[in-house]
């Protein structure tokens, strides 16, 4: 599958209090965290941002809170993929959980503008900047990680195996 | 080549004979935790999965303590939901209001997680626990969702930092100034994915308190988990407060660390972490006159009895200064009533705090002291993000009680020892 969006550009540690604040936490309604996403960090991105966009940040993207809401927020306001050079582990487990498609790339991280518009290729992990005409390429994931992605998250993937929960 | 401490945990929760860095298993989970910010979800996504029971009743500890008592109607809807779960799925450690305490002082009090468990909680500062010798880690909702059908957990076995301990800490240094120090020498993503084990002599000088409150914070370094080894004040703990079985791992001696760190608490000096990162340690005599106007004592890092002990010995027969509010907030039923108890309170009063029932509310700007714009906090909280206790231009000093205590009674960022003088 491949999905292509403008990229919305952000640095090294953008935590989940940036990615959703707090004091939005007293609902889990998809629709109303993702009219707040990235509100403290980018006021303008809820209304900026189109459907299949893509966010590229640096590194230790998702880093702080357990919270599920922020990449449920960042899902629901119809981000097709985050990029970044690294991800915090928690928001690593979220997003795969819930099928946020996310891509680890540190060339695409440091390489990438604002506004760029960007091209991704999930069967091979390649990342295409169409603006600047260049190609990157993410880290695979482990075979595990693939699996749970190919069901679209965790849910479907125990559903799926509900008997056979072993990891090879 | 030999197994960390949280590897030889890991390896037992799997059922293997041992594990390396990188390997990817699938563990048994002892205890498995949510709030009532992170369960609801937890609750949709566990119905998704079509199996009417939870795994094991018993397992599962659910604490509302983020938004209550419930600040508003949607957090008392969500809440309701949880209530409501809880009593179908026949739940037995639920905390209601009354009875709860902020989770992760909670849950070793209740004698809930012991020595070699694999705990799970769908909160960041589930690390806490390994303050206990535990392996402990926060995970999300659909984790906590899937681990609540079927009892199980996937984790990428971590390498580790080693963190030896030495040296006698003087007057007021407590263990949040060693957890800042250490963020502030590795940075916020210095033991990403990593596990963060602690030894070394100077742990003698270490109560669990200060035991617990480094553990949490290793998150905020980017750790997996933070370990300590369980020794005699670890089991003095755990006897008294729980009867559950427990198991002792200790590192092998050819373990492999990834890097080795020794921190000297001698020549430690009380420790801020200036905005907006906890990775923005600074000692306090680095830090120029900083007016604030407000100081929250408590959450999961700092609401412990000898926090509240520590603020005590420092707000006795003084006031805090005109201008500043002070929230302070033991973190469970059972510190408040001691605190009572001890004449903690009256000195609180006295000096022209106010004392909250246990809440997260303010460390992550929900209720009980959001912050307005362009305003300033000491906090003993772990976070000083932007906007994490409020506006966007409001700014957090995260420090220990006694930096918090002794900045209430000044108005300004304050060395605990100029209290003495």
């Amino acid at each position: 599958m491949r999905v292509k969006g403008k990229a919305f550009k952000y640095g090294d540690n953008v935590d989940t209090d940036l990615i959703i604040p707090a004091r939005y936490l007293n609902t889990s309604d998809p629709e109303e965290l993702a009219g707040h996403c990235m509100e403290d960090i980018d006021p303008t991105f809820v209304e900026e941002h189109n459907p299949k966009d893509i966010i590229v940040a640096g590194k230790n993207f998702g880093c702080g809170s357990s919270r599920e809401h922020a990449p449920i927020a960042i899902k629901a306001a119809g981000i097709s993929c985050v990029i970044a050079w690294t991800f915090a582990r928690i928001f690593y487990r979220n997003a795969i959980n819930i099928g946020l498609p996310i891509l680890e790339c540190e060339e695409a991280s440091k390489t990438i503008e604002y506004g760029s518009v960007i091209e991704v290729d999930f069967e091979t992990n390649d990342i295409f900047d169409l603006t600047k005409n260049q190609k990157y390429s993410a880290q695979p994931f482990p075979e595990f990680i693939q699996k749970i992605i190919k069901a679209e998250g965790l849910i479907n993937y125990i559903r799926e195996n509900m008997v056979k929960t072993e990891i090879k | 080549m030999g197994m960390t401490m949280t590897q030889k945990i890991l390896a037992a929760g799997a059922g293997l004979k041992s594990v390396k860095s990188g390997q990817l298993i699938q563990s048994d989970c002892d205890v498995m935790l949510g709030n009532d910010v992170t369960t609801p979800i937890a609750i949709r996504e566990f119905e998704k999965i079509g199996r009417d029971h939870v795994f094991d009743k018993s397992k599962i500890v659910i604490v509302p303590d983020h938004f209550t008592p419930n600040k508003d109607i949607k957090s008392a809807e969500q809440c309701r939901m949880i209530r409501e779960f809880v009593r179908a799925k026949g739940i037995k450690n639920y905390f209601e209001v009354g009875e709860m305490g902020i989770e992760h002082v909670l849950l070793p009090e209740k004698g809930l997680v012991v020595p070699g468990e694999i705990v799970i909680g769908a909160d960041s500062h589930t690390c806490t626990y390994g303050a206990l010798g535990a392996f402990s880690t926060g995970i999300g909702s659909t984790d906590l969702a899937a681990g609540m059908a079927t009892g199980k957990c996937w984790f990428k076995v971590p390498g580790a930092l080693k963190f030896v301990i030495e040296g006698r800490p003087s007057n007021f240094i407590m263990g949040k100034d060693v957890i800042l120090h250490i963020i502030g020498l590795i940075g916020v993503d210095g033991s990403a994915n990593k596990a963060m084990e602690f030894g070394g002599e100077g742990l003698a000088f270490l109560s669990m308190d200060d035991r617990f409150t480094i553990a949490n914070m290793a998150i905020e370094a980017g750790a997996k988990n933070g370990i300590f080894p369980v020794d005699e004040k670890t089991l003095t703990y755990v006897e008294a407060h729980s009867t559950k079985k427990y198991r002792i791992f200790e590192p092998d001696g050819d373990a492999e660390y990834d890097k080795l760190f020794r921190i000297d608490m001698s020549v430690l000096r009380p420790t801020v972490a200036l905005p907006h990162s906890p990775g923005n340690a600074q000692p306090i005599d680095a830090i120029e006159d900083i007016n604030i106007h407000q100081v929250v004592i408590g959450s999961c890092t700092n609401g412990r009895m000898e926090d509240m002990r520590m603020t005590a010995r420092i707000l006795k027969r003084k006031r805090v200064a005109k201008g500043v509010r002070v929230i302070i907030i033991p973190a469970t039923q059972r510190i408040y009533l001691k605190a009572l108890e001890e004449g903690l309170i009256e000195t609180f009063i006295k000096a022209g705090a106010v004392v909250s029932t246990p809440t997260c509310g303010p460390c992550l700007g929900g209720h009980m002291g959001v912050l307005a714009k362009g305003e300033r906090a000491v906090s003993t909280t772990n976070r000083n993000f932007v906007g994490r206790m409020g506006h966007k231009e409001s700014e957090i000093y995260l420090a220990s009680p006694a930096v918090a205590a002794a900045s209430a009674i000044t108005g300004r960022i304050t060395d605990p020892e100029e209290m003495t003088n």
